[in-house]
């Protein structure tokens, strides 16, 4: 009677089977940009923003010696993909909240494909979004000065601090649930931005304050950046200013093998 | 041994949310190829009861199954059974209706060529072909709805979940989706149908389980239930409103005052008797009546009768 194909136990197909889902729903989020552009340029414009804000009004940079476009930069691309975190709760958020997420479930679909077509989505935009940064950079006058493999291993270990952050905001849309949470992730999110030397060198903060920013996962991926594209970096001795390298890959790791666990069991959970 | 007369068994069923108990003991057995209907007022537990049964919502205790597998233990199973029209649309109100029913399809795993001719059919058959491609948030009320059957039909099931599907259509959207219902039934299909509306468990259900408080409180055909309540109604309607009250207290039995159609309404066991003694009592008191009627209760009466009982116990 059931005009769904039988599914035969196999394990491959039942991957091949999560993947096809995963791609339908990374279909879906793709038609959502289609129907919704003005959004997705908004999304884009919004760095785009802060960082000729930050280089032509505010500029002079706190505390950076040098050409601080070139400090600059590095900085607000990892801003960029911290402020990620907020999008992909919100559009979380927003989805669990709908009925057709009822539906996804009544469905027998591989369960984990509505979360991973959001991650496949949001990594797709923050490919765009650091493509339009990095022009935007040339066209200022920001250059790298290394080569190709060091922009592409650069370009990695940003998206890979993205790829922590949508699972922390895939999991905190899950356990707040809420819109008014978001907001409160929202404003948290600048200071913990500013706690890092994304904008700001840390030799030009109280000690403290200086070693928390340079434990902050936003400094090691901006230094580690900084290093790989050749621009100046923030300085500093400390055990994690000198490691910041390895710093950038352990703590999104770090990030991850904490948060998708947690994000996965809570959504197969969620309402039952 | 499963059943395999039996489309769903649900037995003793509970769910609690903090201190309110939503479901408390309830059970039913529905026959394959037939359509029961599940009856019960705001809040008796009809959505808590259809989400458990279509893998939603886990239970605090109690089983189900659905064609003979357990709704808890292999949910992707009884998944790729059911079909399921929830009381809220489960459709993606971003997407246009197209898009929606060829992405289900897709999930289904039909492939992409037959997902697209399958999204098409259905379309046409729920009146939506010319509105494809529109976004489903541009859609009324009633076109959503259809969006939502259809996308509940897409993999053809063998058992279909429909929770308050008329509440909120018109009269012309309510004759759309109860001769769906009727000609999936004409195809082998079980249906399962939650209402408020007693009329349309009457038309649809050969089977209605009247709930209340999360648990079967009567249970049959629409014509042994309308018997439960001791058989026929004599209905007066009076010319003046200011005598319904007198006229209430003249009749025998069980008597439901009317006062927007100027009518009282009693429950009667011999309608000849009745008759004469109404017509007598309401002369000698003077009560001009305009029309007298003889008749079976509906089904909203039996329903008055059935949650007020309840009530009484309960108190
Ligand atoms: N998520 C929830 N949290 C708390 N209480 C709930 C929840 N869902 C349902 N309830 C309560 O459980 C009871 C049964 O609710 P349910 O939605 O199953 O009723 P219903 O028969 O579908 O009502 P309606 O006709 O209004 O749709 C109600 O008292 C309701 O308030
Ligand atoms: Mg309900």
């Amino acid at each position: 009677m059931s005009e769904a194909t039988s599914e035969s136990s196999g394990t491959g197909s039942r991957l091949s089977w999560a993947a096809a889902d995963s791609w339908t729903m990374t279909r879906r989020e793709l038609a959502h940009w289609a129907r919704q552009p003005v959004q997705v340029v908004v999304g884009l414009v919004f760095p785009v923003m802060m960082l000729l804000m930050f280089s032509y009004l505010i500029g002079g940079g706190q505390g950076v010696a040098g050409d601080f476009k070139a400090y600059l930069l590095p900085g607000m691309l990892t801003m960029t993909m911290a402020f990620g975190l907020e999008a992909t709760m919100l559009a979380v958020t927003q989805d669990l909240g709908k009925g057709v997420i009822d539906r996804f479930r009544s469905m027998p679909m591989n369960q984990g494909a509505v979360l991973v077509g959001r991650s496949v989505a949001d990594m797709l935009q923050s490919v765009v979004g650091l493509v339009v940064m990095v022009a935007v950079g040339y066209a200022i006058g920001w250059r790298w000065h290394e080569g190709l493999a060091s922009f592409l291993g650069a370009m990695g270990l940003l998206l890979l601090l993205r790829f922590a952050m949508l699972w922390v905001g895939i999991h905190l849309a899950m356990v707040a649930g809420k819109p008014e949470l978001v907001q409160a992730v929202q404003i948290l999110v600048w200071p913990v931005s500013f706690l890092s030397n994304a904008i700001a060198s840390p030799e030009s903060m109280p000690s403290w304050l200086g070693t928390i920013v340079e434990w902050n996962p936003m400094s090691a991926t901006a230094t580690a950046v900084r290093a790989l594209f050749g621009n100046p970096g923030a300085g500093g001795d400390s055990w994690a200013a000198t490691h910041a390298e390895l710093l950038a890959v352990a703590w999104p790791v770090v990030l991850i093998a904490v948060f998708f666990p947690l994000a996965v069991k809570r959504f197969r959970d969620l309402s039952r | 041994m499963p059943d395999h007369d039996l489309a769903i068994v649900v037995e003793g069923l509970r769910k609690r949310y903090g201190s309110k108990q939503a479901l408390d003991g309830l059970d039913l057995t529905v026959r394959a190829g037939t359509v029961q209907g599940i009856l019960g007022p705001n809040g008796a537990g009809k959505t808590t009861a259809v989400r458990i049964m279509s893998t939603l919502l886990r239970p605090d205790e109690g089983r189900v199954e659905v064609g003979g597998v357990d709704v808890r233990t292999r949910a992707d199973e009884v998944r790729s059974r059911i079909g399921l029209l929830g009381q809220n649309a489960a459709v993606d109100e971003e997407l246009s209706g197209r898009q929606n029913l060829e992405m289900f399809g897709r999930l289904y795993h039909l492939g992409a060529r037959r997902a697209g001719a399958r999204a098409d059919e259905l379309l046409a058959r729920f009146g939506l072909a010319d509105t494809g491609n529109k976004a489903v948030k541009q859609y009324s009320g009633g076109m959503r709805r259809r969006l939502d059957l259809a996308a509940s039909l897409i993999s053809r099931p063998g058992v279909l979940f429909l929770d308050e599907p008329t509440t909120g259509l018109d009269p012309r959207g309510r004759m759309e989706v109860w001769n769906a219902v009727r000609s999936l039934v004409g195809g082998g299909t079980t249906v399962l149908l939650t209402t408020q509306y007693l009329e349309e468990a009457d038309q649809l259900a050969d089977q209605i389980a009247v709930i209340d408080h999360g648990k079967v409180i009567a249970e049959g055909t629409a014509d042994e239930l309308k018997s439960k309540i001791g058989g026929d109604r004599i209905d007066v309607v009076l010319h003046d409103v200011a005598q319904l009250a007198r006229a209430a207290s003249l009749l025998p039995g069980d008597v439901v005052v009317d006062e927007d159609r100027r009518m009282v309404s009693a429950s009667i066991t011999d309608r000849m008797a009745a008759l004469t003694e109404a017509v007598r009592a309401l002369e000698a008191a003077g009560i001009e009546a305009e029309d007298i009627v003889l008749r079976r209760p509906t089904l909203d009466e039996v329903f008055m009768h059935l949650t007020r009982d309840d009530a009484e116990v309960a108190a």
